[in-house]
């Protein structure tokens, strides 16, 4: 377990609240990758497997820039390239850099499980721990942005941590610290969206009329937040939902039905007990046995 | 199935009460390791199976198991479980059932409508567990399946094991409840008063060849 496991704030599959006494103070925290700064270098790529000790495969050429062609439980960060033709015929190179966006309102968290097998500490990182992972998948059901892998070798799931180690001991997450552009800056969700905001003010005055922040409210915000230069169309970046929440399915499925269901089944148990006690058993007895005889000696 | 001794009448063969028995237990199984991953109060029962993991890889070949033996048994009383119009007099009747004041029913065959109806509710059921089982097996068939039909074949297949289990709940405390059921699923056979009494209809069936009245 990360150091933060004290500042565990919220733990899958568990109905009573984790001590919530050790709280972010100072300010949560947040990744803002500012997307109109972004050259596609990979570079937080390339970190994030070196800190992170992951391999992937070498795949094969999908006829495009994104490599890997997906997310997998060895690639937990993938630069997503593209070709947008604005309305004035020219090209845009729209680079997101995909990965867990760390909601404050996680769908994995509410749909797992198995208890503690995903945590969201007190700065806001969501983070999985395999050592509780069953394997279910359900992480992937209710994930709004399609994040969480399920490995081949193990059959557990992994996505980004936010570097929650790094983050541990004071550190930037590995992805900040090898951007050389700048696009990717790390700090308190307040600074951030400061800075975004002072981006989007100067995306403005240079034509970008629709720049802005994204952190979707539909999760309750993210703590990997977004400068767009077209925040109006987010899907126009390689699909990013436009009003990612988590779907009304998931809810249902993991919320109202799961007490509700308990407690019919319960109630049908005792129905039957009060049944037995308050009306008793259905017997057999030797009048019964002798209408029997007599109904067959009658008969032919 | 209509054999008949001096006192016995039967009326479940070894070939039905072993395939009832394998769908029991794959049941019992199903429910436990259904639930532990359906509310977190429940977890520990993961502890039965050998733990999370192995909970997740076993629940659907023993659902598995489940639908082929429930298949089999459900081929074999088909048609015994058609709805016919007493059924739907005796249903309304339900006051008197659940009393025990049996004389105010009409006649009952092989099964009561309570039996019939639970039967239906079972391949009802089964079918929409299977169907949505298959889509929520991540390692095998999720990866055909979009999103969006993953996230409802979830929900459906919560709410289908939760009537059945409910259904189930109904169906052993019935068996609990009329005296003699029991035995007829683990012995095979019941007494001439019992059948004379709950299923009268089959009662002249198996002693005359023929119905009369």
């Amino acid at each position: 377990m990360p150091l933060q496991s004290l500042d565990v704030i919220r733990r899958s599959a568990t109905t009573l609240p984790e001590p919530q006494v050790r709280g972010a103070y100072t300010g949560q925290v947040s990744k803002l990758i500012d997307t109109t700064k972004c050259i596609g270098c990979k570079a937080c790529q390339v970190a994030c497997m070196e800190w992170n000790d992951l391999r992937d495969d070498i795949g094969t050429c999908t006829g495009h820039y994104d490599n890997p062609h997906d997310l997998s439980e060895d690639s937990w960060t993938l630069m997503r390239f593209a070709e947008y033709e604005n309305p004035k015929g020219d090209l845009e190179w729209l680079i997101r850099k995909d990965g867990c966006m760390h909601c404050e309102d996680p769908g994995c968290l509410k749909a797992c499980p198995s208890p503690g097998a995903i945590v969201q500490y007190a700065n806001g990182i969501v983070d999985f721990q395999e050592e509780n992972c069953i394997g279910c998948g359900y992480c992937v059901t209710g994930c709004p942005f399609d994040i969480p892998r399920i490995s081949k070798k193990d059959k557990k799931a992994y996505k980004c941590t936010l570097c929650s180690d790094r983050v541990a001991v004071g550190l930037e997450p590995a992805c900040v610290k090898a951007c050389p552009t700048g696009a990717i800056v790390f700090g308190t969700k307040e600074d951030m969206k400061q800075h975004a905001a002072e981006r989007v003010e100067d995306l403005k005055t240079r034509g970008f009329d629709q720049a802005g922040l994204y952190d979707p409210a539909g999760v309750s915000g993210t703590h990997v937040m977004y400068v767009l230069h077209h925040a109006d169309q987010p899907g126009l970046y390689s699909g990013l939902p436009d009003k990612p929440h988590i779907s009304h399915t998931v809810r249902l499925w993991k919320g109202v039905t799961k007490p509700l269901a308990l407690f019919a089944i319960f109630a049908t148990a005792a129905a039957g007990f009060l049944h037995y006690v308050g009306v008793g058993p259905n017997e057999t007895d030797e009048g019964d046995e002798e209408a029997a005889r007599r109904a067959s000696e009658k008969a032919p | 199935m209509s054999a008949r001794n001096d006192k016995h009448i039967v009326r479940y063969t070894p070939d039905v009460r072993i395939n009832h028995w394998i769908v029991a237990i794959s049941f019992v199984l199903l429910a436990l390791s259904g639930l532990a991953l359906f509310h977190p109060a429940l977890f520990w029962l993961t502890n039965l199976f050998g733990g999370g993991p192995w909970t997740r890889i076993l629940h659907p070949f023993i659902g598995c198991i489940m639908v082929a033996a429930f298949y089999l048994l459900g081929v074999k009383t088909w048609r015994d479980n058609y709805l016919q119009p007493h059924d739907w007099i005796w249903l309304r009747k339900f006051k008197d059932v659940v009393n025990n004041r049996e004389e105010n029913l009409p006649d009952v065959g092989r099964y009561n409508a309570g039996q019939k109806l639970l039967f239906f509710a079972i391949v009802a059921c089964l079918i929409g567990l299977l169907l949505s089982g298959i889509v929520i097996w991540r390692i095998y068939f999720s990866a055909f399946f979009s999103i969006r039909v993953i996230r409802l074949a979830s929900l459906l297949h919560a709410f289908c094991a939760f009537v059945l289990i409910c259904a189930i709940i109904t169906h052993i405390y019935a068996a609990i409840w009329v005296k003699g059921s029991i035995r007829a699923m683990t012995r095979g056979w019941v007494s001439p008063g019992w059948a004379w009494k709950h299923h009268r209809a089959w009662f002249r069936e198996v002693t005359k060849g023929t119905p009369q009245k």
